[in-house]
């Protein structure tokens, strides 16, 4: 005889949610060492860390799609699936603006101008913190379960995406300054690396927007 | 009466059949979550289980027996030929057993008692006349049915609303969880023994009055509260487990919980699924110890229930314990805090209708408590379409079990085993 009892309970989509993430985190953790490598003029490190930044989007692309086939309608959530679907979409769209800035660099052999390349570095460390953030934020959905999406954890989730529009705010300055500083040299510059430089930091700027868009959409499905 | 002992053996060996299909398959829904958090190992879960099987069988499984004995099929109809009663309940039980081993086979999420009261509803319409079904009452376990889950879901959607407010959404929750606990667990202690009280236990020649009654519930509510008050007591908290899952330790302490409530439903399950075995077996031994009277004024014997506890029991030691550990490593989504509402308000609504005398589907309750606190936003995934499939099958059991039961009636009456002198 059998028993139908088991069958009630749906796989969860939170652990998968969460490995997509931690795949997304190490993917773009990875622009770190690729700036550096880059503004080392080190092509050939430069060329490795963009062939992992790859791996990883594609490893990414993997969970996102498993995740997807996992969620059938059908299935009882304490959250809105189409909130859910739209997290995805925003961490799996981090990973990919990754590999786009990774994939400019090297495939345009593009050099940082001295004057902004100190700052870039810390441009992308407080982008990938914005993108850590999102992921501390994401890390606490099994506790926001446990506690049914109320009281203390909820005000924790809160105060953690607070803390994520800081972070995304510090990139909006660090990016100003950066075109500041690019504008003042940008004569004296090949006019086409001068298009795709700001194409880069435009880029680089929009992993924390990315970063804070999978906060907001966390938050509602908070809200329900 | 001829052939009276090859009636009891034949009917006695059915019934106990089927109670050991229900110990194989249906406690395991009870024990299950505890086994799954590691609150139990099977051995003991096995042996928690039978020990409240077997009590909730015979202290508390007397009321719904008595309703499948004879609160469904009229016995005053039956005067002048007791012979379609005993063929009845053999078809009845006999087209219940093999509905189920089909359905379980084929995966089909059917209950037992919808398929013992639609076997007995058939034969009884059918076999005998339409008057010989007291529709009323009909009506009555018909509603229950609709009426229990949904009692259980709102239950557990407010145990499990008070556990958010007391203990998982404070600054403190593992302090509160111990601070609390002992509400809880007299609160399981006292329902379950009010309950049993009230529907009397004069087969075991106790007979209390209201008095005594509150004053008994309310001192087995305090020694099952003391008893989990010591073992949540010795729960060290552990800031290890607390790393990656900052509830651990609090799940931990409703580990404990849940295993109280996991023997309160064991208990209730006894209580009311004894019946579905051990109902038609009490009919048939009733007209045949009064040597062919249909009007059964004598008291339904004890052996019948004991009969019927030992048979879950027998299926739980033979089978169930397998079941329960399948169940126990799928449904690790019912984390202690959550097994533990599901299971009390399961608990508390089965023993209700136990109470009342209605045979209703334990597994359908504890779905509904499940439910519930999903409602509450509480489990992190169930799946609606599973969920639909159990709340309709009766819509087929019911009829299948009829037909079932038709056609054995027929070829029993056909045969003609029974001579009434």
């Amino acid at each position: 005889m059998g028993n139908y009892f088991s069958g009630i309970f749906g796989p969860s989509p939170i652990s998968p949610l969460q490995a997509h993430m931690a795949k997304v985190q190490s993917c773009i953790e990875e622009l770190i060492p690729f700036f550096e490598a880059v503004i080392k003029g080190d092509f050939d490190s430069a060329t490795a860390s963009h062939q992992a930044i790859s791996t990883l989007e594609k490893e990414a692309d993997k969970l996102k799609k498993e995740l997807r086939i996992r969620l059938p309608s059908g299935l009882f959530l304490p959250f809105s699936r189409s909130d859910l679907l739209n997290v995805l979409t925003m961490q799996d769209s981090i990973a990919n603006k990754a590999k786009d800035i990774s994939g400019t660099v090297v495939g345009r052999q593009i050099k940082l101008p001295d004057p902004i390349d100190s700052s870039f570095v810390q441009f992308v460390s407080r982008s990938v913190d914005a993108s850590a953030q999102a992921q501390t934020a994401i890390n606490e959905l099994d506790e926001l379960v446990e506690t049914g999406f109320r009281g203390g954890e909820v005000k924790l989730v809160e105060k953690m995406l607070t803390e994520l529009d800081r972070i995304e705010s510090d990139t909006d300055h660090i990016e100003a300054e950066i075109r500041m500083a690019l504008f003042q040299i940008e004569k004296d510059l090949n006019p086409v690396e001068v298009i795709f430089l700001y194409r880069i930091i435009d880029n680089t700027g929009e992993l924390a927007d990315l970063a804070q868009r999978v906060g907001s959409r966390l938050q509602l499905m908070l809200a329900r | 009466m001829e052939n009276a002992y090859i009636i009891l053996i034949l009917v006695t060996t059915f019934g106990f059949f089927m109670a050991w299909g229900i110990g194989a398959n249906d406690v395991a829904n009870a024990m299950g979550t505890s086994v799954g958090s590691k609150a139990l190992t099977i051995k003991q879960a096995v042996i928690v289980a039978g020990i409240f099987e077997f009590t909730g069988a015979y202290l508390a499984g007397g009321e719904v027996t008595s309703t499948i004995r004879k609160g469904i099929v009229d016995p005053h109809l039956l005067g002048n030929s007791p012979d379609l009663l005993i063929y009845g309940m053999l078809a009845a039980l006999l087209a219940a057993g093999i509905w189920l081993l089909i359905a379980s086979r084929l995966g089909w999420p059917v209950s037992t008692t919808h398929s013992i009261v639609g076997a007995i509803i058939g034969f009884a319409a059918v076999g005998i006349g339409m008057d010989a079904v007291k529709w009323g009452k009909v009506v009555d376990i018909v509603l229950s049915w609709v009426i229990t889950p949904m009692l259980a879901g709102t239950l557990s959607f407010l145990i499990f609303r008070s556990i958010q407010k007391l203990i998982l959404n404070t600054d403190r929750p593992f302090n509160n969880a111990q601070r609390y606990s002992p509400i809880y667990t007299f609160l399981a202690g006292f329902v379950i023994a009010l309950v049993t009280l009230f529907k009397g236990l004069k087969h075991i020649g106790l007979q209390t009055s209201t008095g005594e009654n509150y004053f008994i519930a309310l001192l087995v509510g305090v020694m099952i509260m003391l008893l989990g008050y010591y073992f949540v007591r010795r729960i060290k908290i552990d800031k290890e487990a607390d790393r990656d899952f900052h509830f651990a330790n609090v799940e931990k302490v409703f580990g404990v919980l849940m295993v109280i409530t996991a023997s309160a439903m064991a208990f209730a399950h006894g209580s009311n699924d004894v019946a579905n075995a051990v109902g038609p077996v009490a009919a048939v031994v009733g007209v045949v110890q009064s040597g062919g009277a249909v009007i059964q004024e004598s008291v339904m014997p004890p052996w019948v229930l004991i009969l019927g506890g030992v048979g879950i029991i027998l299926g739980l030691a033979t089978y169930g314990h397998r079941v329960i550990a399948t169940i126990g490593s799928r449904i690790t989504e019912l984390t202690p805090s959550r097994g533990f509402a599901a299971n009390l308000a399961a608990a508390s609504t089965v023993v209700l209708a136990s109470g009342f005398g209605l045979p209703i589907s334990t597994t359908q309750t504890l779905v509904g408590a499940v439910l519930g606190v999903g409602f509450a936003r509480g489990i992190a995934a169930l799946n609606v379409n599973v969920i639909r499939s159990i709340f309709l099958s009766w819509v087929v059991t019911l009829p299948a079990g009829a037909v079932l039961a038709i056609v054995f009636f027929f070829i029993f009456k056909g045969i003609g085993f029974v001579s009434i002198s």
